[in-house]
């Protein structure tokens, strides 16, 4: 194994029921860097990162076939950790779901669940947490306060920030800001930034800029198939197929 | 690509034909200037310039502005820097026939040299060379593109043997000197011509292939071929191409 290689996938092929989501995928995805993932829909993106983190599991006639290697252990071997994998491996959603509780609460939610009882403990977590996910200043002040009166994109944040209270080692975000106005969207990409100086982060986007200007590497998913994966920089220049170029200049998608 | 975009890029295709078609034209009308001593034809290329001048400058507004607003990418970005580019190597070329028609008239009132350079031949194969880059731009022939390039270095070796002929010349005959030291400025133009021909061509390859060739054994290297101290030091007082 490659230890700059934070996941492997080999020859994963994704069945929905009959539907085959996902054909043949390899890929490697590195260690503390973000991965773009672009497709137009129905291209398998949210299935594969949804692979990533079992979180297909419960999808019903959900089966699949190959390997995902996470620092060299199979996720999908018999037996596998499950929770433990979750636990590895956050997820960001599209929509932010706060839970209906204090900002506070939102964030040691999960630390609170694994068995972390200390009040000051907790405190330092949320307040690392909220400051990598570029929340804190916003709201340490009304921390008390519920998280619904965030605005989208503080929401969001702060999903994030849930998100690393439990110290990931990986992230995976699909479409974090699909429902973000610009500032908001540009608040999220400079957390991506910092973060992924520690974290190894897949971004599945249907924004194909946002994955120029934030991805180290981007792979391009097509009807289930990904066509290609490169340096972000050589896949908006010049991708090696065809179908990239057409899908990164508008073509269609 | 959005409708917007491809709207844009087809105006400034047309746009960046037109100028290349406007430069062909100077260039051959320059040359027939110098062989047929032809005053008039020589002042209409000269007096064209700012009209190739101020294409040039909205050609490069219009890629700006599709950089600025449609932020393209892919083949779309590799086009309009290829056009950016190519854009820069048309106005030189176009400033090179201005050089040439104005060594065309200073000629004219020299007396004849008498001695057989390949001038006319140089000139032929730097305007078929500057044809089939621009021929090759319009249909995206990176092969043709290639071909250009392998091109340039008969142009250096006629410019080269240019220069000895005139070197050896200038000391037999002292009194062609003025007459000698404009065909070797016109030589120098035509070779200059082949040049931005090339690098053309290399842009054109870029645009095609997304490689960037340049200084690469793959095409001819103009570094190497064309080194103007390495054969022809440009005459003093003259305008350089």
């Amino acid at each position: 194994m490659n230890a700059d290689v934070k996941i492997e996938v080999r020859n994963l092929d994704v069945f929905i029921g009959n539907t085959r989501a996902l054909r043949g995928v390899t890929i490697d995805v590195p260690a503390r860097s973000i991965l773009g993932i672009i497709g137009p829909a129905g291209s398998g993106k949210t299935v594969f990162l949804r692979t990533l983190n079992r979180l297909n599991d419960l999808t019903r006639g959900f089966r699949a076939t190959g390997r995902v290697l996470l620092d060299g252990a199979d996720i999908l071997a018999p037996g596998a950790d499950v929770v433990g994998i979750r636990k590895r491996v956050g997820m960001l959603f599209a929509l932010p779901v706060p839970l209906p509780m204090s900002i506070f609460d939102n964030v040691a939610f999960g630390p609170r669940l694994a068995g972390t009882r200390s009040r000051r403990t907790l405190r330092q977590i949320v307040e690392s947490s909220l400051k990598a996910a570029f929340l804190w200043e916003e709201v340490k002040d009304r921390l008390n306060t519920s998280s619904l009166r965030l605005s989208g994109g503080q929401q969001q944040r702060l999903c994030l920030a849930r998100v690393l209270a439990m110290e990931p080692e990986v992230i995976l975000l699909d479409e974090p800001c699909s429902g973000l106005d610009p500032v908001s969207t540009a608040r999220i990409e400079e957390a991506l930034a910092e973060l992924k100086a520690r974290y190894t982060i897949i971004l599945v986007t249907n924004n194909t800029k946002q994955a120029a200007r934030v991805a180290c590497n981007t792979a391009f998913f097509l009807m289930g198939e990904l066509v290609e994966v490169g340096p972000t920089s050589k896949i908006f220049i010049s991708p090696s197929d065809p179908r990239t170029n057409d899908y990164v200049i508008g073509k269609f998608g | 690509m959005s409708v917007h975009l491809q709207r844009e890029i087809d105006k400034l295709k047309r746009d960046i034909l037109t100028l290349s078609a406007e430069v062909e034209n100077d260039v051959r009308a320059a040359v027939r200037a110098v062989e047929n001593r032809d005053a008039a034809l020589a002042e209409r290329v000269i007096n064209r310039e700012a009209r190739i001048n101020a294409m040039e400058v909205d050609v490069e507004e219009e890629c700006l502005k599709i950089l600025a607003l449609h932020q393209p990418v892919a083949a779309d970005l590799r086009y309009i820097i290829a056009v950016l580019k190519i854009n820069q190597d048309l106005e030189r070329i176009g400033d090179l026939s201005v050089h040439i028609a104005e060594r065309g008239l200073y000629l004219r009132g020299l007396p004849p040299i008498g001695i057989p350079f390949r001038l006319g031949e140089m000139a032929d194969k730097a305007q078929a060379m500057l044809k089939k880059v621009l021929d090759a731009f319009v249909s995206l022939n990176e092969a043709a593109a290639r071909e250009v390039c392998a091109a340039d270095i008969e142009i250096d070796a006629i410019n080269l043997e240019i220069f000895q002929q005139v070197r050896k010349s200038v000391t037999l005959n002292p009194a062609l000197f003025e007459s000698l030291l404009q065909v070797m400025s016109i030589s120098r133009h035509l070779e200059r011509i082949a040049d931005h021909a090339t690098n053309i061509a290399e842009d054109l390859i870029y645009l095609v292939e997304g490689r960037i060739v340049r200084h690469t054994a793959e095409v001819s290297d103009k570094s190497e071929h064309g080194r103007d101290d390495a054969k022809a030091p440009a005459p003093g007082g003259l305008k350089e191409g």
